[in-house]
């Protein structure tokens, strides 16, 4: 897959671009001020964790997963249930993400060990329709989840809006519960994102990809192809759990829409495919990209739309509402002739030089 | 397509017999029935997949596209048509059905030739760049029916004289059921006949064994599989049009909500068999049925539920293809 020897070039260019990124997501709230801003640095903080440990799974493992959503809603509902239900504090809210995060493992375990002895397809037909259910059932057991309408619930006092560490503004920006929770979103999505890192590069890394380049030849050298992959899905569910539980901390709400649906699933397999599968630094720049892109792809459609409103077929094309139809374009195109990424095409064209 | 014994062909059986003691029998009768109709719709619907999963190790994640694309034109087709619909005749309604279902079928054939030349071509052999590319252009085909159709769903109404039911010792069997059932029993005897019994079948599984050796014995194996292809998509249309009369109602997420559906179906029977597709929707069918009706509240779980259960007894599906 990668080069031998990845030429200077591609790689400083990398290097640069993940160091501006870690450089303003430390210091967004100081470099982009307002309420807008610092929620989008958090968001993009725990999407490249989602990514990143989904592309564990994609790049790494090589097996697709159409239920890497329903593990990153199951850990937000795990917050959101017991921080709307219990005494809400950090008592409740450890629980709640420790009963979401193991639930997510235990079922991420349970759907790979039903498919993966035959087939890696199988896993991605199993996981598809466990996902299906889980989304109808999040959005049906009103009395447990809030239905569609979702929860809102209550976070640890040092996490709430209204609350003041210091009296004084540092820097200019006020030191509120807000920034409270964003440098505790970036810190644990730091953390989780390096223990990925770490774990990809161990001698586990390696035999997962082993077994993508050539599943008998792993299992001839002695490799439990079964069990690797299945610790691998348990890990990837675990980790996306934790980006749900961060959302949940981020947004005091949670319903089937924000972090279970099938649009997200999509989200996320764009980010993994346009940063590049099997480096997380890949994983981590689409996440960025997209969540950026967000929010102006609908602005430049509706720009299109008004462009094109002479011309009905190509205005219905256009209508802001067809996001998905552009994306979705834009996916298989990016597939077809740009498989390795930015990631991979950077380190690619380094290493033709 | 090769069994290796009939202890899942008695899955259906004892599957009914097992329902019957929860339910009062005309309850039982018209639930086995629907179920059954049921069971053979998602067959006509499933067969394309499995078909093209059993020839060319193609896993069409955007089946359901094509099953949604039948659908929609069954319903334009219908609107176009409110004579042949709303005549009390059977002839005049089963000319309407015959009509939409044509039409689904040529149209979605013609666009999976188009789709495997452009589409699935490049990424023969590559599972994971397969699925990724598959699930991108089902996003792509839902959003354009959108385009086309618009965002509302479109409504069929019930042909007259097939929306009567029959009444045998007090259970209710509608006649659309009957049809659609009749429709998916012919295709799969229909399939299961051509690739046991004739030339064409003959070479398209000697082809799935060893492709080489069949090309170099002077068959043209390519042209053969896009010619299988477009035969599973256009069964695929033929079941969106059906699917769309018998509820009635189409809607852009329907394609999607299918392939869930569909993915069960074939992984309880087999990747890449067509009998166990046919006992896997057989199964698929009874069980949402009965659970409905016993219990409303798991039907939801139930074909989960049921699709675990099998693969735990069977991990490759109730009647596994064998491949060497």
């Amino acid at each position: 897959m990668s080069p031998a020897s990845p030429g200077r070039a591609g790689r400083v260019l990398l290097g640069l671009l993940l160091a501006i990124l870690l450089g303003a997501l430390a210091f967004a709230p100081f470099l982009f001020p307002g309420t807008r801003a610092m929620a989008t640095a958090s968001r993009i903080a725990i999407f490249i964790v989602l990514a990143a440990s989904y592309d564990v799974l994609l790049g790494y493992a090589g097996i697709v997963s159409f239920a890497h959503t329903m593990f990153f809603g199951i850990g937000a509902y795990g917050v959101a249930i017991a921080l709307a239900r219990l005494t809400p504090g950090w008592g409740a809210l450890a629980l709640g993400a420790a009963a979401g995060i193991g639930l997510s493992m235990l079922l991420a375990a349970l759907i790979a060990l039903l498919s993966l002895r035959v087939r890696a397809i199988f896993f991605s037909m199993l996981s598809l329709a466990v996902a299906s259910v889980a989304l109808t059932l999040a959005s049906q057991l009103r009395d447990l989840t809030g239905g569609e309408d979702g929860l809102t619930f209550p976070v640890p006092a040092a996490l709430s809006p209204g609350f003041r560490l210091l009296d004084h503004p540092v820097l200019g920006v006020r030191v509120d519960g807000r920034l409270l929770t964003y440098y505790l979103i970036f810190l644990v999505a730091l953390g989780l994102f390096l223990f990925l890192l770490r774990v990809v590069n161990a001698p586990f890394g390696r035999v997962l990809q082993a077994i993508r380049e050539n599943e008998f030849r792993a299992e001839a050298l002695g490799y439990r192809v079964v069990l690797y992959r299945s610790l691998a899905s348990a890990l990837a569910a675990g980790v996306a759990a934790c980006a749900g539980v961060l959302m949940g901390l981020l947004l005091r709400y949670n319903g089937p829409a924000t972090t279970m649906s099938f649009a997200i699933m999509v989200d996320l397999l764009l980010m993994v495919v346009i940063g590049g599968m099997g480096t997380l630094y890949g994983a981590a720049l689409g996440a960025a990209l997209m969540v950026l892109a967000q929010y102006y792809l609908e602005t430049l459609l509706q720009a299109l739309a008004g462009a094109a409103a002479g011309l009905p077929p190509l205005a219905a094309l256009f209508d802001p509402d067809r996001w998905l139809l552009w994306l979705g374009l834009i996916f298989v195109l990016i597939v077809y002739f740009f498989p390795a990424g930015i990631a991979g095409s950077l380190r690619l064209r380094a290493g033709e030089e | 397509m090769r069994t290796g014994d009939a202890a899942p062909i008695l899955a259906v059986p004892i599957l009914l017999l097992a329902a019957l003691p929860a339910m009062g029998f005309a309850d039982w009768l018209t639930l086995s029935a629907s179920g059954l109709a049921m069971g053979m719709l998602l067959f006509l619907m499933a067969s394309g997949l499995t078909l093209i999963f059993g020839l060319m190790d193609v896993l069409n994640f955007a089946h359901g596209a094509f099953v949604g694309f039948g659908a929609f034109i069954a319903a334009s087709v219908w609107a176009r048509l409110p004579a042949l619909v709303a005549a009390p005749g059977l002839a005049a309604n089963l000319l309407a059905l015959v009509a939409a279902g044509g039409a689904a079928a040529l149209v979605c054939g013609g666009l999976g030739l188009v789709f495997e030349r452009v589409v699935i071509r490049r990424v023969y052999g590559a599972h994971l760049r397969q699925i990724l590319i598959t699930v991108g252009a089902m996003i792509v085909a839902e959003q354009m029916s959108v385009v086309i159709w618009g965002p509302d769903a479109l409504t069929l109404a019930k042909p007259a004289s097939l929306a009567s039911s029959f009444i045998v010792a007090g259970g209710a069997v509608e006649k659309f059921r009957l049809v659609a059932a009749g429709l998916g029993l012919a295709a799969f005897l229909a399939l299961r006949l051509v690739l046991a019994r004739t030339r064409i079948g003959l070479v398209v599984r000697a082809g799935v064994e060893d492709r080489e050796m069949v090309e170099a014995l002077g068959y043209r194996v390519r042209r053969l599989f896009v010619f299988v292809f477009a035969v599973g998509t256009a069964l695929a249309g033929v079941g969106g049009a059906m699917w769309a009369v018998y509820a009635g109602t189409v809607t852009a997420a329907l394609g999607g909500e299918l392939t869930v559906l569909l993915f069960t179906v074939v992984v309880i029977g087999g990747l890449g068999s067509v009998s166990g597709s046919f006992l896997g929707a057989l199964l698929v069918g009874l069980i949402t049925n009965y659970v409905g009706f016993l219990a409303p509240k798991l039907a939801l779980l139930s074909n989960v539920a049921l699709m675990a259960a099998v693969l735990l007894w069977r991990p490759r599906g109730l009647l596994p293809l064998v491949r060497t």
